[in-house]
């Protein structure tokens, strides 16, 4: 069941600094849209108004044609919008499985600890299987068991994923899932994320900087720059547009 | 004898020991890039060179003097310096603060004058000097990171992925940047998951693995090695000619498919 969004003139400004300035895109059910801009360009802000973190200060959020930009984060996650940070947040003193499980969604560590409900127990090892099978797609299984701070700082950023993918989105907004992932990695996370579309119809919105990632992924590209979207297309027609190259790619990455 | 050596250094945070005897040298001409997998141990051993973690075992000789273990302010004094990946920049500090604040570690007598050489080398130091640094953009954010750290007057500097997060543009500007610094006789040892654009510019490379050191060469040597390519640099991903399915590593890492 994947899920649309739209975004309309949404303004976010932060003391003066009109960090996302009447932004507006649309990101059809089942695609893969890759959402590109300089530094500075507005991009997590924009997805920080999408997923709740931040209340647009005006403008709207569709998900599916419902208005959600007045909603808090987990009513928005609930609804089926998941998204990650360019900076992960996990917790340290918890291991990687658990941190994976308490992202399942309807249930509480509480509920999974303080029940001995045989159907609770089941949800608890199919969460956990799922859990386990999740982490051995970014090849964390080994680490399972070992405490989240222990991981490094590309592990943390997959683990991240798979939290998000715990949580069983509708659609999936990753903030920059390539930084510091290592190139071998990159390969194959390409190949999950274009699964996740493909067997779990799971709609996908991208800030991503790696463009061969970006231009093999994305069924369309959206380009932002000082809090606005400037042109869009896909990811050949916005590989050539003049804006594009002054603003962000410059002329090293030109298209020959 | 070369400026940098890290001989056999094991080192770890509370239980887990990440670094099993990784060995590296640099010199104060050289760009020295080290690549490998997530969690290999690469930002570890900057941490560890910098003092920043306690070692477990092996030595660092930083100017013919052994210097395992120093404390990181006392290294910055002898010309080590070393830039975090993240929160490298005071966000409430105006740019001007920012570098003045490095600059405390320089004698009195030539604050002023490193403060110059560093504002010559960085255009924005001095366009947008009364502005914070926590509103400035990402790219902009690293390169303020490195003023800060040059203005110390390293003889050498360690780098924790000063190419994540940027744009192509602010990438190839921060790029670019280093390898102006090292013209000036500065040292770089830089952790990248870019791994092929640092090897370009790289004199020579490590990769470590599994908290040791695997292969090693010279920039060039590493990035026309398949193996090398195979294992570390995502196979043919970047290369415009052929396909993504290059498999995953034999014998390396188990098909998680």
């Amino acid at each position: 069941m994947s899920a649309s969004l739209q975004v309309m003139d949404v303004v976010r400004v932060f003391g003066g600094v009109r960090a996302v300035d009447g932004a507006s895109l649309e990101v059809e059910a089942g695609s893969i849209t890759g959402l590109i801009g300089p530094n500075g360009a507005g991009k997590s802000t924009l997805f920080n108004c999408i997923s709740g973190f931040l209340r647009p200060q005006a403008g709207r959020v569709l998900l599916d044609g419902k208005r959600i930009d007045r909603r808090a984060p987990h009513r928005i996650a609930k609804a089926g919008l998941v998204r990650t940070f360019q900076t992960p947040r996990a917790l340290t003193r918890m291991t990687v499985l658990e941190n994976v499980m308490l992202a399942a969604p309807r249930h509480g560590g509480e509920r999974l600890a303080g029940s001995l409900a045989a159907g609770v127990r089941r949800r608890e090892r199919e969460v956990r299987t799922r859990a386990a099978e999740l982490l051995g797609l970014v090849r964390l299984d080994a680490h399972a068991s070992a405490l989240a701070g222990t991981l490094s700082g590309g592990q943390r950023k997959l683990l991240e994923l798979v939290r998000a993918l715990m949580a069983e989105p509708r659609i999936l907004l990753l903030d920059e899932p390539m930084a510091g992932v290592s190139p071998t990695l990159r390969v194959e996370l390409l190949e999950h994320i274009l699964a996740l579309r493909e067997r779990d119809g799971i709609t996908l919105l991208i800030v991503e900087h790696d463009l061969d990632f970006v231009m093999r992924a994305s069924d369309r590209v959206i380009v932002m720059n000082d809090g606005r979207v400037i042109t869009q297309g896909s990811p050949s027609e916005v590989r050539a547009d003049a804006r594009v190259v002054d603003a962000y790619l410059g002329v090293r990455h030109e298209v020959s | 004898m070369s400026l940098l050596e890290v001989d056999a250094v094991e080192a770890g945070y509370d239980d887990a020991l990440v670094l099993r005897g990784v060995s590296l040298t640099a010199d104060a001409h050289e760009i020295v890039a080290v690549i490998g997998p997530n969690g290999a141990g690469k930002s570890t051993m900057l941490k560890a060179v910098y003092g920043l973690i306690t070692w477990r075992g092996g030595s660092v000789r930083f100017a013919d003097e052994d210097v395992t273990g120093l404390r990181p302010d006392r290294l910055t004094r002898r010309g080590l310096n070393f830039v975090p990946q993240t929160e490298n920049v005071f966000p409430t500090l105006t740019l001007a603060e920012n570098v003045h604040v490095s600059a405390l570690v320089v004698p009195k007598n030539e604050r002023r004058a490193a403060v110059e050489r560093v504002r010559e080398l960085f255009p924005i130091l001095t366009e947008r000097s009364r502005q914070r640094a926590g509103t400035l953009s990402g790219g902009q954010r690293k390169l303020v990171a490195l003023a800060r750290a040059l203005v110390t007057q390293p003889r050498l500097l360690l780098l924790d992925e000063p190419s994540a997060g940027l744009s192509p543009l602010a990438m190839d500007t921060v790029l670019e940047k280093l390898v102006e610094i090292n013209a000036l006789g500065i040292g770089i040892v830089m952790v990248e998951q870019n791994a092929r654009r640092a090897l370009a510019l790289a004199h020579r490379g490590y990769v470590l693995e599994a908290g040791r050191n695997a292969i090693e060469g010279s920039g060039a040597d590493l990035l026309r090695n398949p193996q090398v390519a195979e294992l570390y640099l995502g196979g043919s991903v970047t290369t415009a000619s052929s396909s993504t399915s290059t498999s995953t590593p034999s014998g390396m890492n188990p098909d998680t498919k």
